[in-house]
This record gives C-alpha cells, structure tokens and sequence, in this order.
C-alpha cells in the first residue's frame, strides 16, 4: 500500500432500514435515511471542500466551505448538515459556490503562515489541499493586519505539538476529544477573533491538563497545528502497513506509516473492528522502546548466573542451551523441564512454544502469564457456559442499556474500549446514555467523569466479591426479578432451582453481608434491580427488560475466590437472560495484547490448543499424528507450582519466552529463590528483563514490528500482525523457537508464520476457517471460524451454550486467608496507570515517563493523618511477606482502609509485597489484597538498593578484552 | 513438592467445593486434583500424611490414591 490517508466521508454512516436516493452533480446515489448531502456525495465519488468535517465526529457547520446549492431550495446550505433527501438534486460546484469559497478560503489564508514549504504538513495538510481545492490565488487583505502568527508553540506533550500559530479554529480537535475519547479537556477559549484552542485550565499547556495525549487530536487537526513530534523529525510517511497494537487485550489495529524502516507515525486504521479508527497513548505513541539503546540484539550465555554475560553468535547460545537441556532431561526426566509462552507473542509463536514444551521436551509444563491474570475467566466460564472466552464483540456496548463494571478500571486499562463505553453511557441524538454500576474498592474514573456518572458504585472491601455477587442474585431470585423463560429453556432447570435457595436464603442478603462487603444494603439492591430489570420506570418500546452487559477484569479473578466469581457473574448473567444477543453477555477485558491468543493456543498445562483436556486420548492422537510422537497424557506444572518443584529439586530448566515472572508473578523472593534453584534458565526477551538477572541464556527477541503473526484480542479476534522492519537481532521470536528446537533434533521446516498458522487450523476445530489468506481477506475474524461460522461468531451462545445447557454453579463466599490485624491493619490492591503497561518494560522506555515516572502508593487522607503522611513522602509499605518503600498520594480515591499501587517499576518492586495465596480453582495470585501497614520512611529499604545493585552485576556483559 | 502448600491448596479446593455437600465435593476435589495436578503433586499428596487435611479434602486424596492409573 502506498501513502493516502484514508478516506474521510466527512460525517459520521449513519444506520437505517430505509433508502433516499437523490442527484449530486448529475450522479445518482442511494443512501441510508439521515445520511448527510457531504458524505452522500463522497459515496458517489465526490469531495466537496470542507475543514472542519471529519467522519469520526458530528457535524458542526462551522467552516462554511462545503456550501452547496440546491435545487428548488433557497440559498448555499452546508453539505455537512444538510441531510440527503429523497429525489434532492444537488450541485456541488457553481460559479455561486466558488466565489464563496475562494472568499471564505482567504479570509483563512489572510492569518495563516505562508511558510508551506518549511512546514512539517506539507503535501499532508487539509487547508493545503482546500486551498487548491477551491483555486485561491492571492489574498487581497495583505497580511499585515491584526493576526496570530506569533502564538508561541506548546511543546510539553512528549509526543505532539501545539503551534496556535497555524491553528483554523475549525474544532476538530475539540470535538475527537469529547466525542471519540469523551476526556473533554479541550476547549475554544475566547470568542470571535480571539478563539484559541486550549488544554485545560488557562494555566495549563497539554501535559499539565487532563489530556490524556489518545492523539485523537493530533488525528482530527486538518493543519500542523497539532502534530507528532516524530512526523517534524523525519518527514511525510511513504508507504503504509495495516498491523495490531502490542500493548493490552483491546486490539487495535494501525496503520504503520513508514519511510524506508523507520516507523514515522501510526494512525489508527478506521476499519479496524476493535478500535474504530481510535487510540491510547501507547498505541499511538509509546513504540519508540523498539529502538531503544537498552535493547539486546546479540545471543548470550554464561555458566552461572553470577558471571557476567557472554555475547555469543546464535549457533553457540543455542546450542549451549539444548545441550543443558537435553543433559537435564537425561539425568532428571522430561518433567523437569518446562516453558512459558508469551501473550505479548503471536498465536503462531505461541502455538510453537507448547510444542516445543510437549513435543520436544516431553512434558506438559507449560504455562502462561494468563495464570497470573484471566486464568480464572478460563475456568469459570468453561464450567459455566462450556468455552473459555468472552461472549461478545466490542460493538455489543452500543446495544446496551446497562452496564455492570466489576473489578475492572477500563480507562486506565483497556482505554479505546472505554471510550467505546463512554460514548454509550453519555446520552447521544436524543438517545438516553446506557445506566452504570461500577463495583469497585477504588473510586475509578468511570464512576464520575465529564457528562458520566455512574447509577451506582458499590466500593466493596477488597476480597469481598462473592458475597457482593451473591447479595446480587438474592435480589433478582427474592425479589422476582429471574428471566425463567430463559433459564427453562437455556439452562439446566435443577441445578438453578438448587442455585436459586441457596442465594435466596437469608443469610446472603444485602443487609446480612453489609457487614462482610461493607456495600450499603441499599444501594446493592437498587444495583441489583437496575441490572436485572431497568430499575423504576423501565419503559421501552422494545424491550421488556434492558440489555444487561457485564464487563469485569483482573479485581475479580486476582482473588482467592477469583473461579468463584467468574462463575458468580455468569450466573447473574444466565438468571437475568443476558446473552445470546447483542447488547448483553459476560465480557472479560483480557490484559495482554495476545493472552486470549495464548490460552486459545494450548498455553494451559492441562489443555491442548482449542481448550481439550490432554487426557483426552481422542485429542492426543490428533497431535501425535500430526508431530509424530507420543504425548504425556499427565497435566504438567502451572507457573507457581514449577517454582514449587524447582525449589524440591525435580524442575530444573525453564524457557521463558516474551514474560517477567521475576517482576510481575507475586512474592518477589520466592520466584527468585524457584528461578535461583535452577540449572539452566533460557529467557528469550527484548532487553536484560528482571527474570534475566537469573537466566543462563538469553536468545534475543524481536517487536511486534518487526514479525509476521496473529493477535488474537479479548473479543475473541483474530488480527494480523505484519511485519514493517526487518527483525534487529536478526529473527522473528518462531524462528528463534524453530532454531532451538533443531537445535534438540526436532527438524521443524516452516519456512513463515502462515504455516505455522495452517497446523493451528489443521489441529483444532474453532480455528479450522483461520488463515493468514483468510484473514487478509476478511481484516479479521472472531473464533470460532469453521463450517458452521465461516465469517466467525461476533456473539456467542447464541442458540444455545457451547456445553449444551448452561450451567448455574453455586458459589459459596469463603474469606481469604490474608487478614488484616493489628500489625497489618490495611488492605493493599494493584492496579495498572493508563501510561504505562504491566512491568513497564516497554512503556518506562518510552517518554510516557513523562506521566508516570515512580509508582505512588494512594492513602486516604485518614489513614494519611493517624500516620503523619502527606502527598510526596517516602512510605515503607510492609506486609508478612516483604517490605518496600515509595512515595505516597493522599486520595480518596481509595477507602479508609485501602492502599492502592500500580507495579510498573522494578525500584518499588510491589510484588515484594504480595503473598502467594491464590485462586483455589487454577493458583491465580491474590494480587488484589494484602494485608499491609504503612508508616514513614527517609527513602529506599536496603532490599531495594541491595537488589538494584545486584541487578546491576547480573546484567554486566563481558567486554571483548575480558575474554 | 512443599507438602504444607500441597495442604494448603488442597483444603481450599475442598472448601470450595464443600457446598454441594461431602459427597459431591469429595468427588470433585478429587477430580480437580487429577485434571488440574502435575503427577508428583499428585504422589506428593497421596503420599502425605494427610493430618493437615480437612475432612473432604483428606477424603478426595484417599479417592485419588485409590486411582493408581492417574498416579505414576
């Protein structure tokens, strides 16, 4: 593909049963209903001059450029806001429109920089092109008068700048900011000759204002008023590759706008299903870790993890690690030996690590960071429902009337879906806003944003969320308000009768278990109502009850009850009839980029690709055949128990791939000692990650930029990955796998992903439609994709469950065994920022530091005073496992009661903090409360300048001479 | 294998299990732990003393102990 921004049709498709067709210049075009007179004729080939239309946002009128005239209609009404009418014969240009045209257009050029040649939109600028557009020759107003060519340039976002200078005061960016993110931090200040675009407060430039820097302004801006950095630095982009966002389980999809290798720019792509033509700081911006000098691109070994790294050619590394592993196995077994795939990784890469693990190893120890996150999802929706994933698409938020957020900070997250969310919670022509309940410890942004606010928060104590459920479902069964007809016929009618007295007894009411959950009683059952039928006044033409959607994150599965309550939220869902359609369902906003993909992929220890159980003999053949040999019909070891057995002596090698347990998976010191325990630790990473400080080898990785691939995103969609620049350490991540495999004698031969992506397909029945031609063909598909769903299945469950009947599941609450008590009398809960990602490996690299330089500990202001804290101080933050220190911030954002951190940054190492209790059901860490107590500190504890010092020497590379 | 934490994990699926009454929960701790158990977890537990076990939890491993074919 060549370098064309995409076609803009000026205003928003609009959705209608019925057709008007009118004539534009002598063509005739049909178009849904409501469809303004502008896009009409850019259907039909048109283009009529405009500035300050954009297809994303509403029409607005204001630049008065798209004039047309129409027939049997008095004066020049605008295009944009004109509506196509039935039998309408339009002329787009008369004499009459081009002299007010040219007139409007010089009054814009009379205050606009003549510095074309010079300035970093030329051949990419809007205004250029109408200029041309509408055949403007001189100005005849001079351009010495009043004007604003000496506004000063505001350079504080890292990533764009403002230049009021060459500012139209078209709105564009206004309007993306309210209507396409929903931040509402910009405004035109002032009136007339004096409207400015302004971030924020008058005090405030971009950074210092509640621009959350998505760039949907950057995006909608027809100038170089508001433009990237990067595009300054390196010129107007060449050539354009579709491709998927690395960062969280959204899944947006790019156009990366490249010049020669260099990446200069990516712009979300407007058919991309996920995003919508929207995106997030770190989509958009936060690529640049890509060619950060930390990145390593030469293999490397050493004997013992106390030398410093040898850099070694590929040949060496690799077979300086299959000959540990393959001596591992001789002396201890195919069981000590075990692999992590990576959900930042492709399916295909992915896919090619569990064989390795099963095949080549011999053993089932194989896991994923989805154990640390959605493995709950994973189980509780398969008992539930029969299949491991979310039942909806993105769009499905637009058809609904209420929305249950539990567990979830969806602007922070999962930022391009949120706004997705926002834009249906804010009332829009004239239909009223979707109704909220945000069940949270936190106050999060949702709950009270510009033009949001939410019906209903329930800041429950943290651990609590199974009673809070419960307390739900007493409401709906007691109070009558259970869709029977939907149960009888969906769902298992005894096992919900025997669900239905067990929530319907007493002691699970809202008023008993407000002394547990610490959510007024009140308040849960106008929630409960509200979610199961409209609350008071539910009235629509249409619709008996509303459209209930739950979406839910990693507050309900980072618990120890974390199966319980996926299966909780799927049996409010089945008692209330919400799913099957659109609008409703039980939606899991996956983390990572690839962790639907990865578990898809056979990532489980106990699963196969395609969730079958591996004692499944049926399923084992199939693979056996297809790779020729025998597989361990045992389940293997998840990641917390091979640290287990590593520390027994019976796991000993590991290849990690793609993933940071050493940061991210909890109770820093005993990862450490599992990893410290082993013979030969293999992690295959962009940069010396923290895992590595214990790694023997270290086989180099390459970006989502520079490799051929599937993503596959929480909706359950597949999207390709393309490659833009050549790998810098010389090999996509499968070639890498591919070369330790052969390098253990395996003789694997693909020769591109799409090979790898064709045994996928071969070997699993959900994906038997997925192809790289396929997916070419169709932008992207949502498993399953077989012969009964060959275009793949946007809503799942639709004529029935997966497993049949749906499956209510009594789930008891069972209090976690992390209590709080006089030593450690607070709750600690973690949570991600918006600017950065997980461990921040990628994000701190980036200048998205600029937002988030240090994780903050959040302390309500009593807890603060009792303790003599303010905003800024040092904090030492201890539990019963370990003790950091950071810097706090005084909030009610949190309770009494409750701390809360994010762990993006290895100086805080806030997994020094957290236990090891977990997820009864699948080990999933209680990252969500610990028991903690804080006090003042003068600064780092000795752990943590100890441990940034042996950091330090474990990440030394030997120089030539030292060899 | 940490035969506390093998304990510990075992009694918390037993008690979450514990609802749908002994005999159901026996029966599916006791599955839980062949479907979800790498196999010297498995031997660790069956191995066991079991004097940390709940009730249910103490039962299932009998029942897996019972299951040699599941345990190698």
């Amino acid at each position: 593909m060549g370098y064309e921004p995409q076609a803009d049709f000026g205003t928003p498709e609009v959705v209608s049963e019925s057709m008007v067709t009118l004539t534009i210049d002598g063509r005739q075009v049909s178009v849904p209903a409501g469809t303004s007179v502008m896009r009409a004729a850019a259907e039909c080939g048109g283009s009529i001059p405009k500035l300050c239309a954009s297809d994303n946002i509403a029409a607005f009128g204001s630049c008065r450029l798209c004039l047309v005239e129409v027939e049997g209609r008095r004066g020049t009404p605008a295009s944009c806001t004109t509506p196509a009418a039935q039998g309408m014969v339009v002329h787009t240009q008369t004499p009459r429109l081009q002299k007010l045209r040219k007139g409007v257009m010089e009054l814009y050029i009379s205050d606009h920089p003549l510095d074309c040649l010079t300035c970093s939109a030329n051949n990419d600028c809007e205004l250029q092109d109408q200029a041309a557009a509408v055949g403007l020759r001189d100005v005849r107003y001079g351009y010495e008068g009043a004007n604003h060519l000496g506004l000063a340039t505001d350079s504080s976002n890292p990533y764009f700048d403002f230049d009021p200078s060459k500012c139209i005061a078209c709105s564009r960016c206004v309007r993306a900011c309210d209507e396409v993110q929903g931040t509402f931090a910009l405004t035109i200040e002032g009136k007339g000759f004096a409207s400015k675009v302004s971030a924020g407060q008058a005090t405030d430039d971009f950074l210092s204002s509640e621009c959350v820097s998505c760039g949907a302004c950057v995006q909608a801006c027809p100038t170089a008023t508001l433009q990237e950095k990067a595009v300054k630095e390196i010129g107007k982009p060449e050539r354009s590759v579709i491709t998927t966002c690395a960062y969280c389980g959204v899944g947006c999809t790019f156009r990366a706008e490249m010049r020669g290798e260099q990446l200069v720019r990516m712009v979300p792509w407007k058919d991309g299903k996920a995003n919508r033509g929207h995106s997030c700081v770190k989509g958009r911006f936060a690529w640049g870790y890509a060619n950060h000098q930390d990145r390593i691109t030469s293999p490397m070994i050493r004997d013992s993890i106390e030398q410093p790294w040898r850099e070694v050619s590929w040949e060496e590394a690799l077979s300086f690690a299959a000959t540990r592993l393959q001596s591992i196995k001789a002396e201890y077994g195919a069981r000590a030996l075990g692999g992590i795939t990576s959900s930042r990784c492709t399916n295909e890469e992915t896919f090619l690590v569990q064989k390795l693990v099963r095949a080549g190893f011999g053993t089932n120890n194989v896991d994923t960071c989805a154990r640390v996150c959605h493995s709950p999802t994973g189980y509780g929706l398969k008992t539930t429902f029969g299949t491991s994933a979310g039942t909806q698409d993105f769009d499905s938020v637009e058809q609904s009337d209420v929305m249950l957020v539990i567990g979830a900070n969806p602007t922070d997250a999962h930022p391009v879906f949120a706004s997705r969310m926002k834009r249906r919670l804010r009332p829009q022509n004239g239909k009223p806003g979707a109704k909220l309940i945000v069940i949270d410890p936190r106050r999060i942004d949702l709950v009270r944003s510009p033009h949001i606010e939410a019906a209903y928060h329930l800041p429950l104590q943290p651990g609590t969320n199974v009673a809070v459920l419960t307390a739900m479902a007493h409401v709906i069964v007691t109070e009558g308000l259970a869709d029977e007809a939907f149960i009888r016929e969906r769902c298992d009618w005894d096992e919900y009768q025997d669900w239905a007295r067990f929530v319907a007894d007493e002691r699970h009411s809202p008023e008993v278990l407000e002394a547990v959950t610490r959510v007024p009683a009140a308040d849960l059952r106008a929630a409960a109502r509200l979610y199961a039928s409209g609350g008071p006044g539910w009235a629509s033409a249409q619709r008996e009850r509303p459209n209930s959607a739950i979406y839910y994150g990693l507050g309900v599965t980072e618990h120890s009850q974390g199966s319980s309550t996926v299966m909780a939220i799927a049996n409010l869902a089945m008692a209330t009839g919400n799913l099957g359609r659109p609008g409703v369902g039980v939606n899991p906003l996956r983390g990572q980029n690839n962790v639907q993909g990865a578990c898809d992929m056979g990532s489980f220890p106990h699963e196969l690709p395609g969730y079958r159980h591996i004692s499944d003999g049926a399923t084992r053949a199939l693979f056996e055949a297809d790779w020729g040999v025998e597989l361990d019909p045992e389940p293997g070891l998840r990641i917390p128990n091979m640290l287990d057995a590593a520390l027994d002596g019976s796991f000993r090698a590991i290849y990690i791939q793609g993933e940071d347990i050493l940061q991210s998976d909890p109770n820093t010191h005993h990862v450490a000692a599992g990893l410290k325990a082993m013979d030969c630790v293999i992690v295959h990473d962009l940069f010396l990650n923290e895992t590595a400080n214990y790694a023997h080898v270290f086989l180099p990785g390459s970006t989502f930029l520079e490799k051929t691939g599937t993503f596959t995103n929480a909706e359950r969609r597949i999207q390709m990955v393309r490659k833009v620049m050549e790998p810098a350490n010389g090999y996509e991540d499968w070639q890498v796998t591919q070369a330790l495999a052969n390098a253990m004698g395996l003789q694997w031969h693909y020769t591109d992903a799409a090979q790898i992506m064709d045994e996928v397909a071969r070997l699993t029945p959900s994906f038997a439609g997925v192809s790289h031609a396929a997916l070419d063909k169709a932008g992207s598909l949502q498993w399953p994709v077989n012969s009964a769903a060959p275009d793949g299945s946007p809503i799942m469950h639709v004529d029935g469950f997966v497993r049949g009947k749906g499956k209510f599941v009594v789930t008891d609450y069972v209090p976690t065994d992390e209590k709080t008590g006089p030593r450690f009398p607070l709750l600690l809960t973690t949570g991600r920022i918006l600017s950065h990602y997980n461990v921040g490996a990628q994000t701190r690299r980036t200048a998205n530091t600029a937002w988030h330089s240090e994780d903050l500990l959040e302390i309500h202001p009593t807890d603060a005073e009792n303790r003599g804290l303010k905003s800024g101080d040092w904090v030492r933050l201890a539990s019963r496992t370990g003790e950091t220190t950071l810097r706090a911030e005084v909030t009610t954002r949190v309770a009494p009661g409750v701390v809360y951190t994010t762990f993006h940054h290895p100086e805080t190492q806030a997994n020094v903090v957290t236990t090891e209790f977990s997820d009864w059901a699948t080990n999933c860490p209680e990252y969500k409360v610990t028991a903690v107590q804080i006090s003042p500190s003068n600064g780092p504890t000795v752990w943590q300048e100890d441990y940034a010092a042996q950091a330090a020497q474990s990440r030394r590379i030997a120089t030539e001479a030292a060899e | 294998m940490d035969a506390a934490n093998l304990a510990y994990m075992a009694n918390q699926i037993a008690r979450n299990f514990a609802v749908q009454g002994d005999e159901a929960a026996i029966s599916a701790t006791a599955q839980h732990f062949i479907d979800f158990w790498d196999p010297r977890m498995k031997a660790a537990i069956v191995a066991s003393d079991c004097a940390a076990l709940s009730p249910i939890a103490r039962a299932a491993v009998k029942l897996l102990g019972t299951r040699h074919d599941q345990v190698n």
